[in-house]
């Protein structure tokens, strides 16, 4: 019985530490460094490069927080985690971001109490083929081999699709990225198929990239964005919003070069200028960010479209074109909240 | 032909007739003793030149030591790209650890062999005094290498990574399980019915279980129990699973070499008076330990191997940062000399363990067999 009141004790007492936590705004302030949870390595998004520094589109995105929320966008501890530990690291605290090409859907957003705070990055699956199959459409795949990795969510979508047209393929089931890339350029399958941002990656590690070509069809839904815990609005907020003032960069034409000297002056733009903490935005000090915080992240990280090409764009070995990741009037998908 | 005769049993012994020993006789019976064969031998070595001259050649000749990326590489030569182990070989060997502080690791690993050279060769001279550095060892090794005291920054363990990685791992979960490993066993054979159920117990459901599904609960559900806020290193979770696991083997193994113990020794030993913990110090583990050597070794190989499985729960070891450095946009592509030089590395170190342990077995062997 005693032992029963004891831990029923110790249990209220963990509940109760819990409860009265600081804001992970205060966490992060008061450490002094921002946790966040990466990408063991995928190109373009999390790698090291050879001095051990961590780059790519992932990588920047937890640059930019810290910018917005610690005024350093090199403040930042990554921890590394694999698709089977990102949620269980991002529960217990390890990092106050998930920024790890996390698709968002239903289940883990409701059922595994975490917060999808937007979308940086649209994916979706699609079919990579040599140029000397001469095909130009998934709709013309009909009989064709195709490496697909098993157990995965692609392998569903690969099924569904070719079902849907009234198509059969020859699965060549594999285990790993590598061993797909290998299979493929062997000539063991006609088609990879994985997600696209993969393909592209996959293509730039070939000798000759310019002799196969990812098919223009997209299979599947991949909404890519950061996450974070269930229960601090605040902290929500702010990471919804460095990523929303990155895209606000790219549509004012705000760039990493530009910032401060529009920061310095009255713009005819308003919209500029309350980005910018010349003119006051209504409620800024409720997130506890100083009004530079757009100044900083755009000027250490950049805007979004500087960080995608940057990191995936045309100038980069993946040479992923924008397509859906592009604000809405140049025809993407992109379309944030006014800033006022 | 002058035919000397001899008497019986006196025939000097002749020297073999030429042809068939020395370098000829020795062709002549292995490769070229039939049309056949000869042949056969011919079109091997044809073989072979090619196959070693182009593995030789992607190897080394061909091969491009220094470069800036994989386009570089392919632009200098079509041999393999070490480049891409050359400009990296620091992240492989301490993972992210600050470069500034890099000399702690270095200090630690080399302090390490005066630390485990008293404990592996026991004529040693000097053997004593070394062995009360071999005792402060692991908190001074813990000191250097976290850092946190005497004004040593402190280094946070997601910058740990690379052969460091394996390195602690491996020998903080050796040299801990070994220990747990032999109470184990002794626990197993023990009278005591408590203490033999739950060596049983522990025995039993650490081999029960795959060592990942533990490395997934050091990784995760650990963080389910604590409070939370307190966070302490995955690390110190990974090795405490890691010993875990190998005790458990340990203790089999150990029980094994217990359990060839002729009865006559016991009996011997009761005869002299000897109570349990003399029985078990004087005549028990000295001749049990002899006997489980090779098993021993051999589970500690297997554990070093296995800290590989760390890349699951998202540690960068050596494996794991080989991988990091094909996403690397500049070096995608370049899987065969990142994974072969992860095996060198994994080679070298286990076939070093599985020597120590041949000579182990030859310095102990006293034996009358």
């Amino acid at each position: 019985m005693k032992t029963k009141i004891l831990l029923a004790a110790a249990t209220a007492g963990v509940m109760f530490a819990g409860s009265v936590l600081a804001s992970t705004l205060d966490d992060v302030r008061a450490r002094g460094k921002l946790n966040c949870i990466i990408n063991t390595g995928l190109a373009g998004f999390a790698a090291p490069d050879d001095k051990g520094k961590w780059t790519g589109f992932d990588v920047d995105f937890c640059r930019a927080v810290a910018a917005a929320t610690l005024g350093d966008a090199d403040k930042v501890n990554y921890t590394t985690a694999t698709g089977k530990t990102r949620f269980t690291k991002l529960a217990a605290g390890e990092g106050e971001i998930l920024s790890r090409n996390t698709t968002w859907t239903f289940s883990r957003d409701v059922d595994l109490s975490q917060t999808f705070v937007g979308v940086s990055y649209y994916d979706g699956q699609g079919f990579m083929v040599p140029k000397a199959l001469g095909v130009k459409s998934a709709k013309g795949l009909d009989g064709a081999s195709v490496c697909i990795q098993t157990g995965t969510t692609t392998e569903l979508n690969l099924a569904e699709f070719f079902a849907g047209n009234g198509m059969k393929y020859n699965p060549v089931p594999i285990e790993t990225n590598a061993e797909a890339q290998e299979l493929y350029k062997a000539g063991r399958c006609d088609v990879y198929t994985t997600d696209a941002s993969g393909l592209y990656a996959t293509m730039s590690s070939f000798d000759k990239p310019g002799d196969h070509m990812v098919l223009p069809e997209i299979v599947s839904k991949e909404p890519l964005g950061p996450v974070v815990r269930h229960g601090d609005d605040q902290w929500a907020d702010i990471v919804a919003w460095t990523l929303r003032a990155m895209m606000a960069g790219e549509e004012l034409n705000i760039t990493s070069s530009n910032v401060k000297s529009l920061a310095a002056k009255d713009n005819k733009n308003k919209e500029i200028n309350r980005l910018l903490g010349k003119d006051p935005l209504q409620g800024l000090s409720k997130l506890g960010l100083s009004a530079d915080w757009a100044v900083q992240v755009i000027s250490q990280v950049g805007n979004y479209e500087e960080v995608f090409e940057k990191n995936l764009g045309m100038s980069t070995p993946l040479k992923i074109a924008r397509g859906a990741n592009q604000l809405y009037k140049d025809g993407g998908l992109f379309y944030i909240p006014p800033i006022k | 032909m002058s035919l000397e005769t001899y008497k019986p049993g006196s025939y000097p012994n002749l020297p073999p007739p030429a042809g068939t020993v020395g370098v000829y006789g020795w062709l002549k019976n292995n490769l070229f003793s039939s049309v056949s064969n000869s042949l056969l031998t011919i079109l091997s070595v044809i073989l072979l030149y090619y196959l070693i001259d182009s593995i030789i050649g992607w190897f080394f000749f061909d091969a491009v030591f220094d470069a800036d990326s994989k386009i570089e590489c392919r632009k200098i030569n079509d041999g393999a790209c070490w480049a891409v182990i050359t400009r990296r070989v620091g992240q492989f060997v301490y993972g992210f650890y600050p470069e500034a502080e890099r000399w702690r690791i270095d200090l630690t690993f080399y302090t390490m062999f005066f630390a485990f050279a008293p404990l592996l060769y026991p004529d040693l001279p000097k053997r004593k005094w070394l062995l009360w550095f071999s005792g402060i060892y692991p908190i001074f090794a813990f000191i250097l290498i976290n850092g946190g005291f005497f004004g040593l920054p402190k280094i946070e363990y997601s910058l740990f990574g690379g052969f460091m990685l394996t390195v602690i791992l491996g020998v903080s979960g050796i040299v801990c399980s070994l220990p747990i490993g032999i109470l184990l066993a002794l626990g197993r054979q023990s009278k005591l019915t408590v203490v033999r159920t739950l060596s049983v117990c522990f025995i039993e459901f650490m081999r029960g279980v795959p060592l990942i599904t533990l490395l997934f609960v050091a990784s995760s559900m650990l963080n389910y129990f604590m409070p939370p806020g307190t966070n302490f290193s995955i690390l110190v979770r990974v090795i405490i699973m890691f010993t875990f696991f190998s005790a458990a083997y340990i203790a089999e193994v150990i029980r094994g070499g217990i359990q060839a113990i002729p009865k006559g020794q016991y009996e011997a030993a009761d005869a002299l008076g000897l109570n349990y913990w003399q029985t078990t110090r004087f005549i028990t583990l000295p001749q049990a330990l002899k006997i489980s050597i090779p098993g021993i070794v051999n589970t500690f190989i297997g554990l070093y191997k296995d800290t590989t499985l760390v890349v699951v729960i998202g540690l960068l070891d050596p494996l794991g940062i080989g991988r990091a450095a094909l996403a690397d946009t500049k070096w995608n592509g370049l899987s065969t000399e990142t994974y072969l030089f992860v095996a060198l590395f994994f080679f070298v170190s286990c076939f070093a363990m599985s020597r120590y342990s041949l000579w182990l077995e030859n310095k102990l062997n006293t034996e009358n067999k």
